[in-house]
């Protein structure tokens, strides 16, 4: 037990750093063989997300704003993927923006990914748009209030947004009954909240997928504020079960695309990892202890 | 005067916003102030690359130590710069065909859009994936039970961490609908939505209160730390 307790008092980093490793790369490899994945049970606040999207009938403008760059891809693009699909599905029309400046590229990948390979009849500039990067932060949101057009003059193309038919009755922000950004952080879903649902008066209903770090903080908006939430890749999973089941083809023996799966595959090595951190508190603790009544004994 | 006219800048933007938050008369007002700003910000960003030549060609100049860093932040800005800027390798749009330069930087095929793809993408998703790498490390040295407040926030974490897996599942799952509310999946909802809220509201009532302080310590021009010690 004591050569235990040493050998755990000096581990060396790196072991940790193999283990780690080991226990993430195991269930990617297992899900890519087999293709098989964790069965979900999604929350309210997924519920709500979805629910929220499928209430609003088909040609209806949603502002969709991607706030992330492509170091929170692997949280985000899942549920990105997951919502532009639900979007396309109901026929919504969806108008793309971006505060971030990766954020453009982030939409078009999504674009090419859901839009043009499996809605090929939706038209750009006419059923989506993207209006690229505005710089400017909160203020662009504060603009964006009594005119739409003065923070997003041009399309992501150079097309002038008075052309655009996709905008059609667009002139502020509250003419879209439903905001969803996918967020990462500074601005994200919090400034949205603060300076555009707060002063809508409850004419916009906004619903958000955001980071696991950014989720706690968003949780006090939620139910009023925020009509639902979508918390790190757990939150992308429930949520991509509800997409996928709603939208599963009617033959049953034609399997989901694997990008429609990305969330729900990343849950094992999420399982993984978390069963390791459990593990190394426990045996760091154990570890602790047994240094501390080691003190004790020689000091009495 | 270095320091006067940044300061009323500020404090006649600040109420002008302030302003047109509660009278609808100085709407109009406000919707200029935020013009100007988005402009600014724009322009920041020139300042911003400015900034990091500088900062970095003196690194270089001094061979300060990791100088050799310096030289690649700035061979790699100039290379996004110029290939960006020039939009090469960037094929014509077929929106605007007889325009020179209408394709889009990051267009299939182009050299930005390469970078962005094939360098950007990858190193920002390992910097950002070497995080579990270093929690787990530090859960291992630096999580210890050492009172009841970190007993507590120990449980709190098992409950989180195994309840956003699979494995509150299979742990609890077996508990009958009576007793659902203690199923590890629940039990991390509940402590998300009831104590987190609670105490995430807590926090932003006191940062607002804090905000609103500062605010108003700016706008009369009280505080002028925001301009730094700069002469």
């Amino acid at each position: 037990m004591s050569k235990f307790i040493t050998i755990l008092e000096g581990l060396d980093r790196r072991w940790i750093f193999l283990a780690m490793a080991i226990s993430v790369a195991g269930p990617i490899l297992f899900i890519g063989i087999t293709g098989k994945t964790l069965p979900e049970t999604p929350t309210p606040t997924a519920r709500a997300v979805y629910k929220e999207i499928e209430a609003l009938s088909p040609g209806t403008p949603v502002l969709i704003s991607f706030d992330f760059d492509p170091a929170s891809g692997g949280e985000l693009t899942p549920m990105a993927t997951s919502l532009v699909h639900q979007c396309a599905a109901r026929g919504l029309r969806m108008v793309f923006i971006a505060l971030w400046p990766l954020g453009p590229q982030l939409i078009d990948e999504t674009i090419k990914r859901v839009i043009l390979a499996d809605y090929p009849n939706l038209k750009e500039g006419v059923d989506y748009v993207n209006l690229g990067f505005q710089s400017g932060n909160e203020s662009v949101m504060k603009v964006m209030l009594t005119d739409f057009a003065k923070a997003f003059p041009i399309t992501k193309n150079g097309v002038a947004v008075g052309d655009v038919v996709a905008l059609k009755g667009i002139q502020r922000v509250d003419n879209f009954p439903l905001l969803i950004t996918i967020s990462a952080g500074y601005p994200g879903a919090k400034e949205w909240i603060q300076y555009v649902i707060s002063s809508s008066g409850g004419k916009i209903k906004m619903v958000t997928g955001c980071t696991g770090v950014q989720t706690p903080g968003l949780y006090p908006y939620y139910p009023v504020q925020l009509n639902g939430l979508l918390g790190a890749i757990k939150g992308a999973a429930e949520y991509e079960s509800l997409v996928n089941s709603s939208l599963a083809p009617k033959d049953s023996s034609a399997a989901v695309p694997a990008k429609y799966l990305e969330a729900q595959r990343r849950m094992g090595p999420q399982l993984g990892a978390h069963l390791l951190m459990i593990a190394l508190i426990i045996l760091g603790n154990i570890a602790f202890f047994a240094q501390r009544n080691s003190k004790v004994r020689a000091t009495s | 005067m270095k320091r006067l006219v940044p300061m009323w800048i500020a404090i006649i933007a600040g109420f002008v916003m302030l302003l047109s938050t509660f009278f609808p008369i100085t709407e109009s007002l406000g919707e200029t102030v935020g013009e100007i700003f988005n402009v600014v910000a724009a322009i920041a960003f020139v300042l911003g690359a400015g900034s990091l030549a500088k900062v970095n060609l003196a690194k270089i100049s001094r061979r300060d130590q990791g100088w050799g860093y310096a030289a690649i932040t700035l061979i790699c800005f100039t290379i996004t710069l110029v290939v960006g800027l020039g939009k090469i390798g960037v094929p014509q749009s077929t929106q605007f065909p007889l325009l020179g330069w209408s394709g889009e930087k990051d267009a299939e095929g182009s050299i930005f859009g390469w970078i962005y793809e094939f360098a950007l993408v990858p190193i920002t998703s390992t910097m950002f994936a070497l995080l579990a790498f270093y929690v787990a490390s530090a859960a291992f040295r630096a999580f210890r039970a050492k009172n009841l407040e970190a007993i507590l926030l120990l449980s709190t974490a098992f409950i989180v961490l195994l309840g956003r897996t699979f494995a509150g599942v299979v742990l609890t799952g077996w508990l009958p609908d009576w007793a659902s509310g203690l199923r590890l999946e629940n039990l991390s909802v509940y402590i998300m939505q009831v104590f987190n809220t609670a105490g995430n509201r807590a926090i932003i009532i006191g940062i607002a209160l804090g905000v609103t302080a500062t605010s108003l310590r700016i706008l009369l021009g009280v505080d002028r730390s925001w301009m730094g010690s700069g002469d």
